[in-house]
């Protein structure tokens, strides 16, 4: 069995008195999709907010490819290889496209100053690789539609050339062929041995896609099954409940 | 978008003119032109345009840091309190404690100017960024104590004269070039003007980027030229009273001149400069793209402190004195100068060169009603008003750009 790329074991955080994660465990191996379900509040948020470096956990060990690592700020996230698309789309509206992809990893010059022309020149390689077509890469990404705009936040995952792809709800301010080329984009960096952690509200989105799903309700983990092995009802019964259908007690875990 | 280039957006951007700069100029041209008929002819003057010039200098150096802190999303209405704070701290460096008359008093006041209105500015910046309390409660609170502490140094006492080589620094009789340097200055910038320009052609091409037609870089550099060349003729036909020798570029001019191709060169080509504007666009993406946006905070109230010294020093000089009461208001010029400029309040957009403009536009107001005679309480109401209209004009032509994106 090859290792995983990412564990997550036993992570708790609170919020002041607020309990957001009890002991949660969850994997990642390579080229594999897993998808994260549960009412908001669930915890979803919190567990990658922990991955991605935007939060700190209270307890839990996070091993990348086996190693134990510190991730304490979103910058030593990206250096083991975790980028993160936010369901906000996190890019600044008022900078360009090659200014959002680079954010906070600037190319320089020799001087030190931007290299714009540079920054330019690689925004547009890497959109030509996901196929999308922009006008003037020089325009304020708040003028352009919500899939360039996801195009945007998918390329600088991936001329980073992450390894372990965090997407929270990538679809969800999208439209029905953006939603597909989003789609086509998670199969495509799923052939090349990226682990992507899914977390959608859309049970269907998540069954295309994902290869196995964790369920989650009230910051515990309620159990992960390989989505050939559930159907949509089943799932949706435990994100309501809470609680494992009988049958299913003993396909949690791994694969 | 992308149609011939006969119409007018297309020669705009052809030439590389942003249609809020063209306005912006219009109004200008226009309110100049009023004021000289008004005046009966005094306003378009070498003398008055040379005073209009220097006036303008102060409240134009704070407006390059003023644009950074609202495009950041905050606002500093300590500036004219800590250049009120940093003129009367240098004034009892220059005239009680450092030898009168040493060559070496007049660097060292600047020095501890400057180190004053760094250490003001990190203060307040450490509040804002470090212990999360809003910007206008820190600057609010830092407009009160350091007007106050400005009277405590010398418990209101004006401390008077400045060293003769300080006064230069403020633009008055002595504080001007001359017509040869100024020549040669503008000489030199116009041939740096040009140099860029085909630089950047050349930078363009390599990278295959599209490049601007020839025409239209022909008629961008010689709108730059009569700029850089038309100011510098502007200020050398001012002659030193009851001569005939030109003044030519004041020295607070040029002090502004650096400071405003520093910022613009630091919000270009730094880091530092883009986090700021992506600080205004998003700041929680930004801090998530693992930016210390703390830090950037900090360092830009630290700036927007020195910046406040080098007005402080402009203002000292030009008055030759020391007084507790030197910048009041000054944050109220400078924030409407900011706004008319085009900064956004709601932050992420404006220009340091936005903000000169509006800066000037301030400025003009003023001295064109002084020139008329008008009595200052009506000055303040016609301000407020200008300030009311210029961002309701913003407001609404900022509203049609969003609704067609072109």
């Amino acid at each position: 069995m090859t290792q995983p790329l990412v564990e997550m074991r036993g992570i708790s955080k609170h919020f002041g008195g607020v309990v957001a994660l009890e002991d949660v465990t969850v994997n990642l191996f390579p080229g594999e999709v897993v998808g994260l379900l549960g009412h908001n509040g669930a915890g979803k948020s919190t567990l990658i907010k922990i991955l991605a470096g935007a939060h700190e956990p209270d307890g839990g060990q996070i091993l990348v490819n086996g190693q134990p690592v510190r991730i304490d700020s979103p910058r030593a996230a990206r250096g083991v290889g975790i980028e993160t698309i936010y369901q906000t789309l996190a890019l600044a509206d008022n900078l360009d496209a090659p200014a959002n992809l680079f954010l906070g990893r600037e190319l320089r010059t020799r001087f030190g100053m931007l290299d714009d022309d540079r920054m330019e020149q690689a925004t547009r390689a890497v959109l030509d690789r996901l196929k999308i077509k922009l006008r003037s890469l020089k325009m304020p990404v708040g003028q352009m539609s919500g899939g360039q705009r996801q195009a945007i936040a998918i390329g600088r995952a991936i001329h980073f050339e992450a390894k372990i792809l965090i997407m929270d709800e990538p679809c969800a301010a999208l439209g029905p062929e953006e939603t597909a080329m989003v789609g086509n984009l998670v199969k495509e960096l799923k052939r090349q041995g990226i682990g992507i952690f899914l977390i959608s509200h859309d049970m269907h989105d998540v069954f295309d896609l994902a290869d196995r799903v964790t369920v989650m309700k009230g910051g515990k983990v309620v159990g992960t099954y390989r989505t050939s092995d559930v159907s949509q009802d089943d799932v949706l019964a435990m994100i309501i409940s809470g609680k494992l259908p009988e049958a299913q007690m003993d396909l949690g875990g791994g694969r | 978008m992308g149609g011939p280039d006969s119409t007018a957006r297309g020669i705009l951007q052809a030439i590389g003119i942003d249609a809020r700069v063209l306005a912006m100029l219009a109004a200008l041209i226009a309110i100049w032109l009023a004021f000289h008929a008004l005046t009966d002819g005094l306003f378009l003057t070498p003398r008055n345009l040379w005073n209009l010039a220097v006036q303008t200098s102060v409240v134009g150096v704070l407006a390059t840091g003023m644009v950074l802190i609202i495009v950041a999303r905050h606002i500093d209405l300590s500036v004219g309190s800590v250049l009120g704070f940093v003129g009367m701290t240098l004034a009892v460096f220059q005239v009680t404690i450092f030898t009168p008359g040493a060559g070496w008093n007049t660097p060292a006041t600047i020095g501890v100017a400057l180190a004053v209105g760094i250490a003001a500015g990190a203060f307040q910046g450490w509040w804002i960024a470090y212990r999360l309390v809003p910007a206008f409660i820190v600057t609010l609170a830092g407009l009160l104590m350091f007007r106050g502490g400005a009277w405590m140094l010398t418990s209101g006492r004006t401390l008077a004269p400045m060293e003769p080589d300080f006064q230069v620094l403020g633009g008055g009789l002595t504080g001007a070039i001359g017509a040869p340097a100024s020549w040669a200055l503008g000489l030199g910038a116009s041939v740096i003007v040009v140099a860029l320009a085909l630089r950047g052609r050349q930078r363009k091409a390599t990278f295959g980027f599209p490049v601007r037609p020839w025409w239209g870089e022909i008629v961008r550099i010689g709108l730059w030229l009569a700029a850089i060349l038309g100011f510098v003729a502007t200020m050398n036909s001012y002659l030193q009273p009851r001569t005939s020798i030109p003044m030519g570029i004041p020295v607070p001019v040029l002090i502004l001149i650096a400071i405003v191709l520093a910022m613009e060169v630091m919000t270009r080509t730094t880091a530092f400069g883009r986090y700021i504007y992506a600080m205004g666009g998003n700041p929680e993406a930004t801090r998530l793209s693992g930016v210390d946006t703390r830090k950037v905070t900090f360092i830009l109230f630290a700036l927007m402190g020195a910046l406040a010294a080098v007005a402080g020093i402009i203002a000292t000089a030009r008055l030759n004195a020391g007084t507790n009461s030197t910048g009041e208001l000054a944050e109220l010029s400078v924030i409407a100068a900011a706004v008319i400029g085009g900064t956004s309040l709601a932050g992420g957009v404006g220009t340091i060169s936005g903000a000169i403009l509006g800066a000037i536009i301030m400025q003009s107001l003023q001295n064109g009603m002084v020139l008329m005679g008008l009595p200052s309480a009506l000055q303040s109401v016609i301000i407020g008003a200008v300030l009311i209209i210029a961002v309701w004009i913003d407001v609404t032509y900022r509203r049609r750009l969003t609704r067609s994106p072109t």
